[in-house]
């Protein structure tokens, strides 16, 4: 058993190719599905100019500067192909700075496909191929192979365990959802059903919840919250390993801006920690190579980290998302066929799951975190765009001399 | 209460509004004597509708549909018709004239028509006048312009008024850029409707034709409301023709009557889409029910829409609506699509792409019916009980 009480933060960077304003006029004409003009919502240029500003350097900066203060500090990140492209392309800069994060040796990256797809309940092949797309990324551009997998949205359950294991990876993600825990709390390493040489991490979301989303919620009781009140919080907690601190990467500068104190609170958050000598931090791997499971999770039904019902509805809850993943995939074995890369490569780009959230309807008249973060004035403009671009991607097939009729 | 039209008798929305309004209203234990320059049966039980019949008249009926004409029947035998100018004119007197006869604490009048009649009952009794815009003349003549007497009846009235409601935010932008009231005597008070369950499953319909296109594979396109400019109707023939160019498998049914008419027809076939666009004239009941049931997808293309019933009306019969942004309705009915009446590229896209979409189309009209059922007019008429309170407390200190 680890020996200390071990923080261990974990990070998700992600941007999709947002689709622009695509026209059933442009179908059969234009495929530049991606190319928004700069000053629209959905540019893809101008959306990650702005996180970069607001998030990646700041916080880039401040965990830079933590790693090289405290030699204890460390963290785990994932980090999708779809935002390295862009960052190469528009942001050089934030590309360095995460190298330089990952140079110190102390910051592990996770794995999970390049595209931040769900086609692990699709198309199988197409699953595997993403993820060593995301494998040869990161080798490449970080000099590294992730030896722990997520999926995306954190979407998990016993099959997925058994395939990862089966991959070799040590370690697999999920949300420590009350339903999977049972009397269990997620503080331990813990055993997915059915595997025997893997190990299960499970978010407290409880925790880090309280940074992801209430940090800056001026009406929550605890507000506001300071690194010395959250790390008393942590050393109190009973019964802990490892507190697993799971959240977007964006909460830092984008969900709770610089005025909420969010960045103050990063930079003193490991001092706090640290005045116990009896706490330390981990990376995803450390943590599991020191503590052994304590016992069994079953999940036969999927779960994810998104909503209060913590399963897929958000991205395949309505007829009109239904319709728009099973008429990508149902293309699979077609567009393949063409060996057209880049076509196959537009079309992939197509099963990023922020494209389907786009399209909830499940909160959509209370305004809530759906709309805030969709580039589209309504869940079905989202869906007709999509639907767009998806029949061009079916023309061009088509225009190859594959018939996706036959 | 002052006003022009209740159902069945109604050409318009105008009516319809009154009605639901009034009955929330008697529901809250309003008592309202509602004042209609005609004489009609309108089976009201909830207020006492009466009709403005001066002396030594007999009988006011109401002709025609669209903007009516009056037939009077005098005492003495003799007939008489009088169009709508003449009736205003008559209205506001015999109003005037039967509020001495009557109690009441408050008036309100429902549009231009009335506004006479409440503004020389403010002169004789000195009682607090609220004015209810449904619209503005630049919304009903679709420009600027308008007829100008129009307009100096309604500047004139509303800088009279103890206070003006609004039936949208879009309405109010309207008077304050149309009249320069102040803003602050103006309240937002939205329409809503009476919610209620329509039989959706019958497999029978007036539109045959279409229905029969409709099993190989063809989707409609619906309008239903005046042929006038306001409605915008050339912009959407316009999109129609682009959305057969991309979905050939398209027919535009449009439902109404009015001055457009004959443009509209000839706009039609100067577009080459005549075969696929059918103009029914303006029905009613059945014929009127079958039109909303057999569209896939209702438009209401308004230039300037100061509410906009009709795609609340439409999501009754389980349709979804797109609607222009320059509509009240918009700013209250989250689960339509939306599109500024100029933009025919956009209108042709949202419509071409929705009916492209089964998927789409049935969660549209999922989620808009659930925001339709629990629709009331209660709010509104609490917003209306507290305006009357008030300006009735500010009259009384006044004496």
């Amino acid at each position: 058993m680890n020996d200390k009480k071990s923080i261990v933060l974990y990070l998700h960077v992600h941007q999709p190719f947002r689709i622009r304003h695509y026209t059933v006029f442009d179908t059969a004409i234009n495929s530049d599905y991606f190319d928004s003009a700069f000053d629209s919502k959905a540019s893809n240029e101008a959306v990650l100019k702005k996180v970069t500003a607001k998030s990646y350097i700041p916080t880039n900066t401040i965990l830079l500067r933590l790693l090289n203060r405290y030699p204890e500090f460390r963290f785990s990140i994932s980090i999708t192909g779809t935002i390295l492209e862009q960052m190469e392309k528009w942001a050089p800069e934030a590309l360095r700075s995460f190298q330089e994060l990952v140079a110190t040796g102390r910051v592990e990256i996770v794995a999970e496909t390049y595209h931040h797809s769900l086609a692990f309940f699709y198309s199988m092949s197409e699953f595997e191929t993403q993820v060593q797309m995301h494998e040869d990324k990161i080798n490449q551009l970080f000099g590294i192979m992730p030896q722990v997998f997520r999926n995306t949205e954190l979407a998990y359950n016993n099959e997925l365990a058994k395939w990862a294991e089966a991959k070799g990876y040590k370690g697999i993600l999920a949300e420590g959802w009350d339903p999977v825990l049972g009397w269990r709390n997620p503080n331990f390493v813990y055993r997915p059903t059915g595997t025997e040489n893997i190990a299960l991490l499970l978010k407290n979301y409880k925790l880090s919840d309280d940074l992801a989303f209430r940090f800056s919620d001026t009406n929550w009781s605890e507000w506001p919250l300071t690194a010395s009140t959250y790390s008393h919080w942590l050393s109190e907690t009973k019964d802990v390993n490892n507190i697993n601190l799971f959240m977007d990467y964006e909460t830092f500068g984008e969900h709770q801006w610089a005025d909420s104190g969010i960045f103050d609170f990063l930079e003193h958050l490991p001092a706090e920690w640290l005045k116990n000598t009896q706490h330390d931090f981990k990376t995803v791997s450390e943590v599991i190579d020191s503590s052994p499971p304590v016992d069994e999770i079953n999940v036969e039904h999927t779960v994810t980290w998104a909503d209060t019902e913590r399963d897929l509805s958000a991205w395949l809850g309505n007829p009109m998302q239904n319709s728009a993943i099973n008429n990508l995939y149902s293309l699979t074995e077609k567009v393949h066929e063409t060996d057209d890369l880049s076509l196959i490569e537009d079309w992939r780009k197509l099963q990023t799951s922020d494209h389907f959230y786009y399209m909830c309807t499940k909160y959509f008249n209370d305004g809530d975190i759906h709309a805030y973060f969709s580039p589209y004035d309504s869940p079905y403009e989202a869906h007709m765009n999509f639907m767009n671009a998806y029949r061009d991607i079916l023309y061009r097939i088509n225009r190859k001399g594959i018939d996706t009729d036959g | 209460m002052l006003g022009w039209e209740l159902p069945p008798h109604n050409s318009g929305g105008l009516g319809v509004a009154c009605f639901q309004l009034c009955k929330s209203l008697a529901s809250n234990k309003m008592d309202i004597d509602f004042i209609v320059p005609y004489e009609a049966d309108h089976s009201i039980d909830f207020m006492n509708v009466i009709p403005a019949i001066p002396q030594g008249v007999d009988s006011i009926l109401k002709s025609g549909i669209a903007y009516d004409s009056y037939k009077y029947i005098y005492s003495n035998g003799k007939v008489k018709d009088f169009n709508i100018i003449d009736q205003y004119h008559a209205y506001s007197f015999a109003a005037s004239k039967i509020a001495e006869t009557r109690e009441f604490d408050v008036v309100h009048a429902h549009d231009w028509l009335t506004f006479r009649a409440a503004l020389l009952i403010k002169q004789k009794t000195d009682c607090p006048i609220i004015l209810h815009v449904h619209s503005v003349e630049s919304d009903r003549s679709g420009s600027e312009d308008g007829n100008p007497m129009v307009k100096e009846i309604e500047e004139t009235a509303m800088l009279m008024a103890d206070v003006i409601i609004a039936v949208s935010n879009h309405t109010k932008n309207k008077i304050i850029s149309d009249y320069n009231i102040p803003e602050n005597k103006i309240k937002v008070v939205h329409n809503s409707i009476d919610v209620i369950a329509q039989d959706n499953n019958s497999l029978v319909n007036s539109y045959e034709f279409l229905k029969y296109m409709k099993s190989r594979g063809y989707k409609v396109v619906a309008n239903i409301g005046r042929l006038t400019v306001q409605k915008g109707l050339p912009n959407f023939l316009k999109a129609a023709r682009r959305v057969i160019d991309v979905n050939p498998k398209t027919y535009f049914l449009i439902v109404g009557s009015g001055e457009q008419y004959h443009e509209l027809v000839d706009l039609a076939a100067e577009l080459n889409i005549s075969d696929k666009v059918i103009f029914t004239e303006f029905q009613r009941g059945q014929q009127w029910r079958d039109a909303f049931k057999i569209a896939d997808l209702f438009v209401m293309p308004s230039v300037s829409e100061p509410f906009g019933l009709t795609p609340l009306e439409a999501i009754a019969f389980g349709t979804p609506s797109l609607v222009s942004k320059q509509s009240g309705v918009s700013e209250v009915f989250k689960n339509c699509l939306k599109v500024d009446f100029w933009d025919i590229d956009e209108m042709s896209n949202l419509i071409a792409s929705s009916i492209s979409s089964d998927a789409l189309l049935e969660e549209l009209s999922n989620r808009a019916y659930d925001e339709y059922r629990v629709m009331s007019w209660q709010d509104s008429t609490d917003k209306l009980m507290n305006l009357y309170r008030h300006h009735k407390t500010l009259a009384e200190a006044a004496r």
